[in-house]
């Protein structure tokens, strides 16, 4: 992608260091004159907003660890003492926690960004692959550091996530206490994730340079989704892109300061601040918000089929919805790349982003919780008094308990009327559609959308024409805005 | 080639040589000796000796009234000792024979570690959802036993999975009784 290096040491100290480590020549070549397609977006500048969220956590971080006492006597009060006795402690600590919803935030916007103008597509299927893995390894560091501050979701989380492994048949179990380091979630289980909390970030710091050098060797994508042909086509990294990362930056750390500073707590859990009790289950235990379609996909399978229990089923479906996005290169068979051009796709591209935030919304709410419910509770008895003409009863009321109480009414009314009796009584319960059953059908389309709709469209649907050069796909644009005004 | 002493690697048909052999040998060796170094790496995470000795608890169920339970642990997880009423009893025994995802009958629910029978009216399970390890709450569900209020898992008098996405019934620890009031759980 880059051409011959543009590099010109001027003093004899740069000529002299670029012979023994040519260092500075490949910062140059990389971040100053690296030619960038000239129609890039804003989406395009998550990138170098992922790495400033990367430089943040990995720089609060370790200020934290200088506080924080991994044992389970101590966890949970170095935590508070950090926030109320250490000077700015609070700022950092908060900078911390709130950064780890940031750095997802960006993450999505950037995986959605990929999907949609086709970034993983030839010949970016590597540069893609290493993206799923570092958001795995981003996964895997979220979730170790949530359970150091040892609160209730700290505890009940880790309980949840590590009783996933139980579901794998014959090793689950052993796997499951060689993970926790004993029977149950306790004190060599937080000393181990705070060391791999800790290596985590730099384990995701390798794998970002992998990320970098990939694409550096491919180009960028652009919202066009055309190769780059010629210089006409590009402009340099410095000062075009830097400019407009470093103002992106700007407007997404208003957002992130705008939480730090007034809503620290609004995306974490209230229980997290009661401390630790192996005894007592929260009423309610969710994952942060970015896990929660995950967690959504994890509950949906609740029917067992064949050997596979509901339980083992749904971390399959869940491992399987990450997964297939690293064989997602070879499932879109469009020869397009963006869908900007891909008038049918696009629209299930955009039922896909609802039905990952629906997800979303289902992952967080009781799985028995009713979405809609057509019909009425319909009790229907009849009464055979003792003496008498027997009597049909019938109510009806939106909750069991608004039937039942409309039916005691006339139960009564009866029993006065005609004397004491028996009672025959049948309760019909309407249709209800439930969070799981909502889930079930998200999942469905989640995969759907991989398996089905992205091979199959490629090879049916009729692309827009795509302008030859990047150069003239803006000539494009630019005539159509002209004729408009 | 042909006239060449020694024959090359690879060369002159397929024929294995000494080299080839010492090749093959000394990289057997270092895989094994890299598996060696790294299985202590591995085994370090597993459950330590300090973990292991607390493997064992005694109890003495006399200072639980019927129709109580205390949660005590073992092996730092909770574990529910029930002292049941005959009620509860009664209503799990009935159900022996309904259809169960993990059938057992309530005398094997109370069955001591050594084979022997239990007592009925004590009930000693691990106070751990077989879903995913909540702590499920007694008098929830309608089966008269308990509900996991995580992912509504419903277990019956005798702690057997009825409804909800458990896959099996609470687990019973192994346990006997050391003597007519005291068990000895693990």
């Amino acid at each position: 992608m880059s051409g011959p290096s543009t590099y010109d040491p001027k003093t004899g100290i740069e000529r002299w260091l670029d012979q023994r480590l040519p260092i500075v020549r490949m910062m140059h070549d990389s971040f100053v004159d690296y030619p960038t397609p000239r129609n890039l977006n804003y989406f395009w500048t998550f990138g170098a907003i992922l790495m400033l969220c990367l430089v943040t956590q990995i720089v609060t971080g370790i200020v934290l660890a200088m506080h924080y006492t991994p044992s389970i006597a101590e966890a949970f009060n170095s935590i508070q003492r950090l926030k109320r006795d250490v000077p700015f402690g609070w700022l950092i600590q908060n900078i911390h926690a709130t950064g780890a919803s940031m750095f997802f935030l960006a993450v999505y916007i950037h995986m959605f960004r990929g999907l949609y103008y086709g970034s993983y597509k030839a010949p970016r299927e590597v540069l893609w692959i290493l993206g799923v893995v570092i958001y795995l390894l981003m996964m895997a560091t979220a979730f170790l550091g949530y359970v150091l501050p040892w609160g209730q979701m700290s505890f009940w989380g880790a309980t949840v996530i590590t009783n996933f492994f139980s579901a794998i048949p014959v090793v689950g179990e052993p796997v499951k206490e060689w993970l926790m380091g004993g029977f149950a979630i306790d004190n060599p289980t937080l000393n181990r994730f705070f060391s791999l909390h800790y290596l985590m970030p730099f384990v995701i710091f390798g794998v970002v340079i992998l990320h970098v050098w990939a694409l550096h060797v491919s180009g960028q994508n652009n919202p066009d989704g055309i190769e780059v042909k010629d210089k006409a086509d590009t402009v340099a990294f410095t000062p075009y892109a830097t400019i407009k990362d470093l103002f992106a930056a700007v407007l997404f750390m208003l957002m992130f300061a705008t939480f730090v500073f007034f809503l620290p707590d609004a995306l974490g859990h209230p229980d997290n601040y009661i401390p630790a009790d192996p005894l007592k289950t929260p009423p309610h235990i969710v994952p942060e918000w970015y896990l929660l379609p995950f967690y959504a996909i994890l509950r949906a399978i609740d029917f067992a089929v064949g050997p596979i229990s509901a339980k083992l089923g749904g971390l399959i479906l869940m491992v399987g919805a990450i997964a297939v996005l690293v064989v997602l290169p070879w499932l879109d068979t469009s020869k397009v790349r963006s869908m900007r051009y891909r008038p049918v796709a696009r629209w299930f591209f955009l039922i896909f982003v609802v039905v990952c935030l629906v997800l979303g919304w289902c992952g967080a709410q009781s799985p028995d919780k009713i979405v809609a419910q057509p019909g009425e509770f319909r009790i229907d008895a009849t009464y055979r008094p003792a003496s008498g003409a027997e009597q049909t009863l019938a109510a009806t009321g939106h909750t069991l308990e608004e039937a039942e109480k409309a039916f005691d009414k006339q139960r009564l009314a009866a029993v006065d009327g005609a004397g004491p009796g028996t009672l025959d009584k049948t309760v019909l319960t309407p249709f209800q559609f439930k969070v799981t059953q909502l889930s079930q059908i998200l999942t469905l389309y989640y995969f759907a959308f991989f398996l089905l709709i992205l091979p199959i469209l490629g090879l049916r649907e009729t692309p827009n024409r795509v302008p030859e050069t990047i150069a003239k796909a803006i000539g494009a644009k630019r005539a159509a805005a002209n004729k408009g005004a | 080639m042909a006239d060449s002493a020694v024959p090359a690697h690879g060369a002159g048909g397929d024929e294995p040589t000494r080299r080839d052999f010492i090749y093959i040998a000394t990289g057997a060796v270092g895989a094994v000796g890299a598996a060696a170094l790294v299985w202590p790496f591995i085994s370090q995470m597993s459950p330590a000796s300090d973990t292991l000795a607390l493997a064992s608890s005694e109890y003495d169920l006399s200072q639980v009234p019927e129709g109580q339970q205390v949660v005590i642990f073992w092996r730092k997880k909770p574990v529910f000792i029930r002292h049941r009423t005959a009620a509860e009893i009664a209503a799990a025994k009935a159900d022996d024979k309904a259809p169960l995802r993990d059938p057992q009958t309530d005398d094997e629910r109370v069955v001591q570690a050594n084979g022997q029978p239990g007592k009925s009216q004590y009930l000693i399970v691990e106070a751990s959802c077989t879903h995913f390890g909540c702590v499920p709450t007694f008098g929830g569900g309608s089966f008269g036993g308990w509900l996991c209020a995580c992912h509504g898992s419903v277990y019956d008098t005798a702690a057997r999975i009825r409804s909800g996405p458990a896959p099996i019934n609470l687990v019973a620890p192994p346990y006997v009784y050391s003597s007519d009031t005291v068990v000895k759980i693990g």
